[in-house]
């Protein structure tokens, strides 16, 4: 009856986007913290999904551990939660088991490039089909603002209080340079172009990684002085990249240490893993 | 006894605690990975490195696997190395756990104990280091943050102990110890230094005039041997601890032994419990000692080596024991806790009737009525000589 008395007022209102009919509404509130990015990549998500317009049951949305690993809790598909690092691994098992199913991983950036980095590279080398949306916060949220491979040389984490001494890995760089076909990378702080790039990654067959810069403001914001989250936003997201676009005609010092916003690479000639598979077998039965 | 060290009161959690313990041991190496409950050990001894005050290297990797294969690089080359982690991570490391153990390298780890997923679960039970009961390492169970504490530097010792030289993980309850603020003593860091010493490690890689080789292939002819060498080191491994303790309460006044027996000695029944839930239990006992009911319990230190001929002469007079796991074996014969104690005590010529109860799991509460609950069922096995049911879960 609630719940009745709520459609109702939203439909006054005239919400533009039901974002609920995608939603595990008794799972809400969500986690996140007040300022966290995740909840907009996640909005983008279900947008770029009812673009598609995929069937929801034939969704599966994998994950690991982590703040970004909740996703798949507040979301009315298949879901998999799995373990810290090993969602890919998950998601691949998925996939040869069903492969009619759209796979979804949304997983952090430490689950995917430090704990699972593994997996990840070896994903992207099969082009196996499925989304990997990347949350990248340069930061370990979960468990308390720890130095993650994304976070900057010298930024501050509470592994790191006198500045990260590691480099980072670029994620975009090492899905390209693993193998994946599609490769794509956005914001939360752009969040229609962050829509139009989700879609894409899902239309695309064969693996899609889309990294997202987003924001852990309590504790990369509060670690490294940043004043709230829009400030965060502002600096990183919007003032620390440049779209595909502006980046043609900057040169590399132009762009300097900012990232390149947009799809990356999109290889749609690539043989998928499942169709691999599936010649491999056509090929050997012939011999037969 | 001479008198003991002077040693400030202070209050901290059991993570905090065990940090400072790894601050004054300042180990050569630290790898390590993030963890809940775990994760605040290695935040505070990374501010005691970042402020200088230790001297030796902290490695953040990028998995407990990577962070327990550095330590056994770390310690094969001769370093004194620590790490700290729990459930998951404890799972992760599981492969190179049994290299840590086989190399015989002394690699000392602080565990907050955790239940391991599936379902997903942050809180306490057993269920990750009794997985890892037969990796080769030796195992401490705390109930306090004092005794946290303690059994961290204890640790250091007993791993590197000559006769020893195995790896060692100390134990304490996840949450329920390591976020609780209780007081306790600090011990000077200068008696910790002494007291640990300085390691020597008996063979080294890096040696160049002993080269040596480590973990090389040991087929049928040979790998019986290492193991069996193995096995008596662990063996050993129980007189190190007595032998430690002893020396640890002889230096800073606290007695530890294999085992702590609370009420024991008139006892009729008894509880066998690991760590923090002895505290309950022990509350419920005073409850039902006053009442006339002779309960006590028994609440295991150590746990890897086994004690067993030490703890069948403690329970010989008890005529039903109950003993309670925070983990489940899922064999239908009881948690792990429960098989080690029975069978310990099925020599005996007039051994008690024993039962398990498998408790707490996922940080369930565990609460003095419950206790009280299996004094009750205790007692009824007493007066009717029948165990009715052998296993069950409680606090469900
Ligand atoms: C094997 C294992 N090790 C460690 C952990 C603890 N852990 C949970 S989430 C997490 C890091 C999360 O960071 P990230 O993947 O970047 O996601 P975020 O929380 O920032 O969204 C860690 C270390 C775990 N669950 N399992
Ligand atoms: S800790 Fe950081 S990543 Fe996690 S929910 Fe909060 S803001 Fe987001």
């Amino acid at each position: 009856m609630a719940e009745g008395a709520a459609v109702k007022k939203k439909q006054k209102v005239n919400v533009p986007f039901d974002y609920d009919k995608y939603l595990r509404k008794g799972k809400l509130p969500h986690i996140w913290c007040p300022g966290c990015g995740h909840g907009i990549v996640l909005k983008s998500l279900l947008r770029a999904i009812d673009k598609v317009g995929l069937d929801k049951s034939s969704i599966c949305m994998a994950s690991g551990i982590g703040c970004s690993s909740r996703t798949p809790g507040y979301v009315d598909f298949n879901t998999l939660h799995s373990l810290h690092g090993r969602a890919i691994a998950f998601a691949t098992g998925v996939k040869l088991a069903k492969p009619e199913m759209n796979i979804l991983v949304t997983i952090g950036d430490g689950d995917a490039l430090a704990i699972g980095g593994n997996h990840f590279i070896h994903a992207c080398r099969r082009n196996i089909d499925m989304t990997v949306i990347i949350y990248s916060n340069a930061i370990y949220g979960m468990t308390g603002g720890q130095v993650s491979p994304t976070t900057p040389e010298g930024a501050m984490s509470t592994t790191s209080p006198h500045g990260n001494m590691e480099p980072a890995f670029d994620a975009c760089a090492v899905a390209e340079a693993s193998g994946a076909s599609f490769v794509a990378r956005s914001t939360a702080y752009h969040m229609q172009e962050l829509e139009k790039v989700l879609t894409a990654a899902i239309e695309h067959k064969g693996m899609s990684v889309v990294e997202v810069l987003d924001s852990c403001p309590v504790y990369y914001g509060r670690q490294n002085k940043y004043k709230s989250a829009s400030h965060m936003m502002e600096e990183i997201e919007k003032k620390g990249t440049v779209s595909g676009a502006q980046a043609k005609n900057l040169s590399e010092e132009e762009i300097g240490d900012r990232f390149v916003r947009g799809i990356l690479k999109q290889d749609k000639d690539g043989v998928e893993y499942c169709d691999a598979y599936d010649n491999l077998i056509a090929k050997v039965q012939v011999k037969k | 006894m001479s008198a003991a060290l002077k040693q400030k009161k202070v209050g901290l959690t059991g993570n905090s605690a065990v940090a400072y313990a790894m601050m004054q041991i300042d180990p050569d190496v630290v790898p390590a990975y993030p963890i809940t409950p775990s994760t605040t050990i290695i935040e505070e001894f990374s501010s005691y490195h970042a402020d200088g005050k230790v001297t030796g290297e902290l490695i953040t990797v990028e998995s407990e696997h990577s962070a327990m294969s550095a330590s056994v690089g770390a310690a094969a080359a001769g370093a004194r190395v620590m790490t700290a982690t729990s459930a998951q991570g404890l799972a992760l490391m599981w492969e190179v756990l049994y290299i840590a153990s086989g190399m015989r390298l002394p690699i000392i780890m602080p565990i907050v104990n955790r239940a391991l997923s599936a379902p997903i679960n942050i809180h306490c039970d057993h269920s990750d280091s009794m997985g890892a009961r037969d990796s080769g390492w030796i195992q401490l169970y705390a109930e306090t943050v004092q005794e946290a504490y303690d059994n961290t530097i204890m640790a250091v010792r007993i791993a590197e102990e000559s006769d020893v030289l195995l790896p060692i993980m100390s134990c304490q309850d996840g949450f329920i110890t390591s976020h609780a603020i209780e007081c306790l003593e600090l011990i000077e860091d200068k008696d910790v230094k002494d007291f640990v010493g300085e390691y020597v490690p008996k063979d080294t890689l890096l040696d160049v005039d002993n080269p040596v080789t480590m973990g090389a292939m040991a087929l049928p002819e040979f790998y019986m041997e290492f193991k069996r060498d193995q096995s008596n080191a662990m063996t050993r491994a129980k007189d190190a601890v007595s032998k430690i303790s002893a020396e640890f309460a002889e230096t800073f006044g606290r007695e530890y032994g294999l085992f702590e027996s609370y009420k024991l000695d008139d006892a009729d029944v008894a509880i066998v419990v690991l760590s923090s839930a002895a505290g309950t239990t022990k509350v419920a006992i005073d409850k039902l000692r006053a009442e006339g009911k002779k309960v006590g319990l028994l609440r295991p230190r150590l746990y890897r080596p086994w004690p067993h001929a030490e703890i069948a002469e403690a329970l010989k007079n008890v005529k039903v024991v109950c003993v309670l796991d925070r983990a489940d074996s899922m064999n239908d014969f009881g948690g792990p806790l429960f098989g080690d104690v029975r069978s310990a005590l099925f020599d005996l010529d007039t051994a008690p009737k024993v039962f398990g109860r498998i408790f707490g799991l996922g940080g369930r509460d565990y609460k003095v009525v419950d206790a009280e609950g299996v004094i009750g069922e205790l007692y009824k096995v007493l007066e009717t000589g029948k165990i009715e049911q052998l296993n069950r879960y409680i606090t469900i």
